[in-house]
Parts: C-alpha cells; sequence; structure tokens
C-alpha cells in the first residue's frame, strides 16, 4: 500500500524522467541540423528543464514533508528519522540517507541546470540548447539510479505498520553536520556544468566564447565545494575534539580530489579564454571534476571504504553509480578520439614565451594534477592491497604531508610572481622591475620571519619557516599587485575577477599561513605546577592562579583558575575544572579553550601531585598558534572564487589583443 | 587525426582498471574491523546516568581489572534488535562463570521508556546499561552509529572495536578469548 505522499513523490519522480526525456530529446536530436528548427528546439528543451527542475524540487519538498510528518508508510522515513527528532534534524534527514542523497544530487543538478539556462541566455543558441540538453541526459542517468534501486519514496515493506521510525544517522545530528553535506553535493553537482559543456562542444562543436561561457559555473562550483569542506573542517576540531583539522580520511580526502581538480580546471580555463591555450587540458579536466565527483559520492555512498564516514549498504546500489561513472567516461573519451580538434581555437596565440603567465599557469596546473593524483593513490591504495589480498594498511598523515608539502611550497613560489606576468611574454627586465618591491619585501621577509618565529617561539622550524616567508611573499605581492592596478585603473575599473583573484590568492597565503604556524608550532606538553607557580607557555607565562571547589548540579568540581599573557598584555583568564560526579566513577576533565585570532590555547587538568588545595598539579596544555587562520584563508578562497563566478567578461576579443597593463 | 593516440588508450586503460578495482571491492565481502582511529587509548571516562536508576546517580566505564564488552545500541537501531539473543547467549555464558557484569550496555541516544521496552521484549544482556542520550560519549569514542561493540581490557584501554551488528564468528575469534580471561 502506497501513501498519499509516496505516490505524490513517485508521481513526481516520473515527470522529472518524463520532462528529462524533453530535454535531452529535444536537444539532442539530428533535427538541429537546420538552423530553422533551433529556435523550437530550445524552446521545448527549456520547457523540459523547467518541468523537470520543478518536479524534482517538489520532489524533495514532498520527502522532507514526509519526513516531518512521520509518514511511516514510506520506508525512507522508517529508516532515517525518528518522531522524537528535533523538526531540523527531521528535515535534515531528506540527505541522510543514500536514496535522499541521490535525490538531492539530482534537484541540485536540476538548479544548475536551470541557472546554466539563464547563464547561456545570450550564448548561441543550438550550443546552448546541446549543453541542456547533455545536462538533461545527465540528470536521466541519476534518475535511473534513483527509480532503479534507491527510491526515496519505495513503500514500507515491513510486516506489521511501525509506531515509529529508526531514527537518522546520529553524525548528522548536530547543526554543521546538518548543513554539510548539501553544501558539498552543491559543489559536487557543480561540476556538471564545465562537464556538460565540453562534452556538447566535443560532439557538436561550439561557438568560440565557449569556455568564457563555463569559466562562471566552475568558479561557482569550486565555490560551493570550498566552503562545503571547510565546515566539514571546523567540525571535526570543535566537535571530536582530537585537536586537528583535517584527518586524511578517506572521505574526506574523496572530497579534496573533485576540488583539486576544480582549482586546476578554472585556472587552465583562464588560458584558454584569453590566449587559446590549454585546450586539451580544460577538456581533460573538466571530465576529472565530474568523473572525481560522482568517485566521491560512490566512496561515501558504497561503504567500499573504511572510514568514520561510509556506511555499509547494498553493493549493486555502488555498483549502479560506478556504472554511470563508466558510461559517462566511456560516452567522452569515444567523443575525445574522435573529434579533439573540435576543442581547438579557431585562433590560438602565438606560442608564449618562456617567462609568461601561460608557462606559470602549466607549472601550477601540472602541480595541481600531481597533488589530486597522490592524493587519489593514497586514498585508494589501501583498497587495492586488500581487493588484490595483499593484506590491510593504512595510509595516514605523514604520507599525506610528505606529498603535499613540497607541492604546496612551489605552487607557493610560483604564486609570488603570477599576477605579475603578462600573457605571451613578459620581458625580464621589466618583470624584475616590477617585482623589485616585492623582492624587498621578501628579502626582509627572509631575516624578519626566522627572527620572528625565534622570539615569539624559540625554536627553528625550517619547513614551517619557508612556508611562511612564502605566504608573505605571496601576500605581499598579491597586494602590491592590487594596489598598483588600484592607482591606475581606480576602483571602478578594477573589475570583479581580479578581484576575485586577489581575494582568492590572499586565502592561498592565509591558509599556508595557519597550517605552518599550528602544524609545526603547535605544540602538546605536560607541565607540573603548583598554585602560584607559572610555566612558559608560547613564549608567555602561564600562571596557575589557584584551585577552589565548586558544587555543580549533580558533581563536584576542583576548579583551577590560571592566567596567561605576558607583562604590559591584557591577561587571558582560563578556567579548567576536574569534576567527580556523585555516584562514583572516575573523575572527568573539563578543558579550558581559549580561541583567539592568533592561537587557540588548551589547558587540561590532569592528576594532583599530593594533597589539599595548595598541592601541585599535572597539567596538559597544548597551543595552537593560527589554527583559525586555516579556515578563514579556506573561506577567503571560497569568496574568490565567488568573486569570480560573478564577475562580468564581456564579449569575446580577438585573441591577439593586447591585455590591460596592470 | 589518423596517429595512434597511446596516451588515450593508456589513460582508459587505467580508469577501466580503477573501476574494475572498485567494483571487485564493492562484492567483496569485507570485515566490518576498523582501525579504530581510539584503538589503544583509554575508554573515555565521562559519567552517564544509568538506565533503570535515579537520573542524577552517574557513572562510568572503570577499569577495576576485569576487561569488559561495551555494547552501543538503540532501540531504534534495527540491527540492534538482530544481535541481541547473540549478546544474550553470551551473557548466559558469562554468568555461568560468575562474569556476568562484564558486559555493559550504552543506550546511544534513546528515551528511556523505549530503552527499557526494548530489553523488556528482548531480554537484558547488561549488568548495567549507561544512557548516552545526547550521544556526547559516542562522540568521545568515534562511533559512527548503532550498534558498535567495544571491548575494553583491564587496564580500561580500547582493545577491539566491531561496528555493525555482531556475529557469533566475531564473539567467538575476537571477544570470547579476551574477555573471558581471569
Amino acid at each position: 500500500m502506497s501513501s498519499g505522499l509516496g505516490l505524490l513523490g513517485n508521481t513526481l519522480l516520473w515527470l522529472a524522467v518524463a520532462a528529462g526525456l524533453l530535454q535531452a530529446g529535444a536537444g539532442i536530436g539530428p533535427w538541429l541540423a537546420q538552423p530553422a528548427a533551433t529556435s523550437r528546439a530550445g524552446r521545448l528543451v527549456r520547457i523540459g528543464l523547467v518541468a523537470q527542475t520543478v518536479s524534482l524540487l517538489a520532489a524533495l519538498v514532498v520527502l522532507a514533508w514526509a519526513l516531518a510528518a512521520q509518514d511511516l508508510t514510506i520506508a525512507y522515513v522508517v529508516h532515517h528519522s525518528h518522531r522524537a527528532m528535533p523538526l531540523v534534524y527531521r528535515l535534515a534527514a531528506v540527505w541522510g540517507g543514500h536514496e535522499g542523497s541521490l535525490l538531492l544530487w539530482a534537484g541540485l543538478l536540476a538548479g544548475w541546470s536551470a541557472v546554466a539556462a539563464w547563464g547561456l541566455r545570450a550564448a548561441e543558441p543550438a550550443w546552448a540548447n546541446r549543453v541542456l540538453a547533455v545536462l538533461g541526459a545527465l540528470s536521466l542517468g541519476l534518475l535511473a539510479l534513483l527509480l532503479g534501486g534507491a527510491n526515496p519514496f519505495e513503500a514500507w515493506q515491513g510486516a506489521a505498520a511501525l509506531r515509529e521510525g529508526m531514527g537518522l544517522n546520529p553524525l548528522l545530528q548536530d547543526p554543521a553536520m546538518a548543513l554539510h553535506p548539501p553544501l558539498l553535493y552543491l559543489g559536487y553537482a557543480g561540476t556538471a556544468l564545465p562537464f556538460a559543456m565540453t562534452l556538447a562542444t566535443l560532439a557538436w562543436g561550439a561557438p568560440a566564447d565557449w569556455v568564457r561561457r563555463s569559466r562562471p559555473f566552475t568558479a561557482a562550483a569550486l565555490a560551493c565545494l570550498s566552503v562545503g569542506i571547510a565546515l566539514g573542517s571546523w567540525w571535526s576540531y570543535y566537535e571530536l575534539g582530537w585537536g586537528g583539522w583535517w584527518f586524511w580520511d578517506p572521505v574526506e580526502n574523496a572530497s579534496l580530489l573533485p576540488w583539486l581538480a576544480l582549482a586546476a580546471l578554472l585556472h587552465v580555463q583562464a588560458g584558454r579564454d584569453q590566449r587559446g591555450r590549454f585546450a586539451h587540458a580544460s577538456a581533460l579536466l573538466a571530465m576529472a571534476a565530474w568523473a572525481l565527483a560522482l568517485l566521491g559520492t560512490f566512496l561515501v555512498r558504497s561503504g567500499v571504504l573504511t572510514s568514520v564516514h561510509a556506511f555499509a549498504s547494498d553493493p549493486l546500489r555502488g555498483s549502479a553509480l560506478l556504472g554511470l561513472m563508466a558510461l559517462t567516461l566511456l560516452v567522452c573519451f569515444v567523443l575525445y578520439a574522435r573529434h579533439p580538434e573540435r576543442l581547438l581555437p579557431a585562433k590560438a596565440a602565438p606560442l608564449p614565451a618562456v617567462v609568461s603567465r601561460e608557462s606559470v599557469l602549466a607549472l601550477n596546473n601540472l602541480l595541481l594534477i600531481v597533488a589530486c593524483s597522490s592524493v587519489a593513490l593514497g586514498t585508494l591504495y589501501p583498497l587495492a592491497m586488500e581487493v588484490l589480498g595483499l593484506g590491510r594498511l593504512s595510509v595516514g598523515a605523514p604520507y599525506f604531508e610528505r606529498v603535499l608539502g613540497p607541492l604546496l611550497g612551489l605552487a607557493l613560489a610560483l604564486l609570488v610572481p603570477a599576477a605579475w606576468l603578462r600573457w605571451g611574454a613578459s620581458p625580464w627586465r621589466e618583470l624584475l622591475t616590477r617585482l623589485r618591491p616585492v623582492a624587498l619585501l621578501m628579502a626582509l621577509g627572509a631575516v624578519a620571519v626566522p627572527l620572528l618565529l625565534w622570539g615569539v617561539f624559540g625554536r627553528w622550524q625550517w619547513g614551517s619557516t619557508l612556508a611562511l616567508w612564502l605566504a608573505l611573499g605571496v601576500a605581499g605581492s598579491t597586494l602590491a599587485w592590487a594596489w598598483q592596478r588600484m592607482r591606475s585603473v581606480g576602483w571602478r575599473g578594477f573589475g570583479v575577477s581580479p578581484g576575485g583573484m586577489v581575494m582568492a590568492h590572499l586565502g592561498v597565503a592565509v591558509f599556508t599561513a595557519g597550517v605552518a604556524l599550528s602544524n609545526g608550532y603547535g605544540h602538546e606538553r605536560d607541565v607540573r605546577l603548583a598554585p602560584g607557580e607559572s610555566a612558559a607557555l608560547a613564549g608567555c607565562p602561564l600562571t596557575f592562579e589557584g584551585l577552589h571547589d565548586e558544587i555543580g548540579p549533580n558533581y563536584l568540581a576542583r576548579v583551577g583558575q590560571f592566567r596567561w599573557g605576558c607583562e604590559g598584555d591584557v591577561p587571558r583568564l582560563l578556567r579548567a575544572e576536574k569534576r567527580v560526579y556523585i555516584g562514583g566513577g572516575r573523575p572527568t576533565t573539563e578543558a579550558a579553550i581559549a580561541p583567539g585570532l592568533w592561537r587557540d590555547l588548551y589547558v587540561a587538568m590532569g592528576e594532583p601531585l599530593g594533597q589539599g588545595l595548595s598541592a601541585s598539579w599535572s597539567l596538559r596544555v597544548q597551543h595552537k598558534p593560527g589554527v583559525r587562520w586555516i579556515w578563514a584563508g579556506a573561506l577567503l578562497m571560497a569568496a574568490g572564487a565567488a568573486l569570480s563566478a560573478l564577475a562580468r567578461r564581456g564579449p569575446l576579443l580577438p585573441a591577439s589583443r593586447q591585455e590591460v597593463p596592470a | 587525426m589518423s596517429r595512434p593516440r597511446w596516451g588515450l588508450w593508456l589513460a582508459g586503460l587505467l580508469l577501466a582498471g580503477l573501476l574494475v578495482l572498485l567494483a571487485s571491492a564493492l562484492w567483496q565481502g569485507r570485515p566490518h574491523t576498523l582501525p579504530a582511529a581510539r584503538l589503544g587509548a583509554a575508554f573515555p571516562a565521562l559519567p552517564r546516568p544509568v538506565l533503570g536508576r535515579a537520573p542524577g546517580l552517574l557513572q562510568t566505564v572503570v577499569a577495576d581489572g576485569q576487561p569488559r564488552l561495551v555494547n552501543l545500541w538503540a532501540s531504534w537501531c534495527g540491527p540492534c534488535r538482530q544481535e541481541q539473543p547473540l549478546l544474550m547467549a553470551l551473557a548466559a555464558r558469562l554468568r555461568a562463570k560468575g562474569q556476568g557484569g562484564r558486559l555493559v550496555g550504552l543506550n546511544y541516544r534513546d528515551t528511556p521508556q523505549d530503552a527499557t521496552a526494548f530489553l523488556a521484549e528482548l531480554g537484558n544482556p547488561f549488568a548495567l546499561t549507561l544512557v548516552d542520550a545526547d550521544g556526547r560519549l559516542a562522540i568521545e569514542l568515534g562511533a559512527y552509529g548503532a550498534p558498535e561493540t567495544y571491548l575494553v581490557d583491564a587496564e580500561g584501554h580500547i582493545a577491539f572495536r566491531h561496528v555493525g551488528a555482531l556475529t557469533q564468528e566475531v564473539i567467538d575469534r575476537d571477544l570470547l578469548p579476551k574477555l573471558e580471561a581471569p
């Protein structure tokens, strides 16, 4: 027996299929050869698209409604919610399970397609129709997965009618965690746009400005993915309390893979758009980003990886996702093998000189691809070993840090001159003149950064010092470039797109500084202090002010008060507790965490080394300098990508035109 | 465009290999033993109320020289229902040797009424059930769902972790030898 809501949901899914067939069929069919048919087909494609978007969004609303109203005739509601759950989490249950996440993916893809229809309104109509039709075909693939074995509206087949549902996957019952998956999926679904544009171009050819049309969508997908990843990282830091911000968990890595591909794609598309270079790289990266987004979904949802995120489930569902991945990649490869020349611009700029913006872009592209492959290798290697029966092993942080550290360093070194380089050729002499202030800053920094680090931390860590020095160079160079551009063209002429680049590159510098400081200079140690004594923490004295007892609602607490700060500063007061609960058990520790712009401090009380209130204690103190900068940097990168997505790019000019001098 | 494109073939082959690898991983039955992040660490000493006693009375899983089996469960969880008979049999075996106190339940994000009804229906294997209504202890454990089972050694360290419903094989192979130690 199917309930009203289940029936409604199923009807909406089938409507979406019909609309998708119209959208794909009207645009892909051979009848588009006659130019006269284009506008009629375009109208049909858009009618299909709107109908599909509306029915999928309505299906999401119906699913949310069923969860909110606890309609227990629907199996998904039974499996993923419970009436005792607060309404917010009942709604978050829409993406709490495999079926719901797939529906969300499909809904977001339809939403993105609608945005693309709007964004491509001024594009050449025949090509725009093809792109929307390809998006319709991708959407049909997802709908086939949904209806073929992961239908969120399937009726509950249990023996008896249930009184209540089984509850949401508890990991999602947290505000940040409830928002993290949809943002990630928004980024994943966004990879479909550059992919569909590439596919349409390979299959039927494209107008000269097609890459310019696809750049904003690449940037928008990158921005969404960045925020989603940053949110997940921040959650694990404050909630899990293990003090780390990235665990190199396979599923975290799975979201990093499409991010790296998209970041590379965004940069090569600039070269393809402005100079007609990187034609093949931008097509292959668009395919990679899409495939990696599907791989990310597959890794989380199929249960092949043992990780804190993965959920075991039916192998058939995972296979269906793999099938979709294989099919789209096969189509891509066949088209790419048949007509790679369609990617080439009608007119490319002359071969660039060694010192040029193109060279730096090519190197940056290489670094990002190597980074992406290394992360993929580290993530899938344990799986491969296990499948081949070569034993179980895990690849941990040391591998990733050792491989990605140098790559990040090289990328930073490239970023220092990046903005100053011209397309085509940047004469040495001119470049050196322009970079003189930056060189001066970096020369000063080469002395000041180590001295400063030595002064603040009393310790010298060469990897972090180098990274901080490079981050300083990147930040200085980027700001100097922005300043010079401001002076020559003013606020109004600055441009949204260069603004996005400045912001994103500053974000890279801030992120690097955060990573260098917290990984290189963060420390954790045990000290022994009696009330009145102090110990050095991060160069300033941490004074154990005193102890007193407090009575809580159901516990007795011994409260330690601490003061941290150098002479002349306003001291930070910290309060850590050791609690003994009524009813026995071991005493528990309430650590004091002082978040700050420059560092986070943790103080946790260990064991008393004597009796009474004047006894000395063993204390565990942690100092994490710059840890907040990591997320600030990620958000800056996301904001930069968002600006780049919003930038209004003018019509295509001949490739031989000169850039506006910076 | 007639020159052979080896790069393309190579890339295609690599991708096909990757897909085959993922598909075979999917279809291989794999044990649900996680290399837990907290393996070897002390079992978190977060005091929790005890099911069926006054809410103010808090307790932790204490290390008193005995190994303990901590089973994280909830009345809303289907697989928990499935593994309950195995836990009952295990409890009977341990009780016969005077070791019944070694089974500890951790009732996870549940209401006391539902939890009590669940135990009344399927039997109560636990000497003691701690109530983790807000899921705090599960977060400290790094648990990601119910059911999960932890073997805590005599010193209070997590010695083994099993994710998902228990099987007789896991009980015989991984749990009993350490759990029945004197």
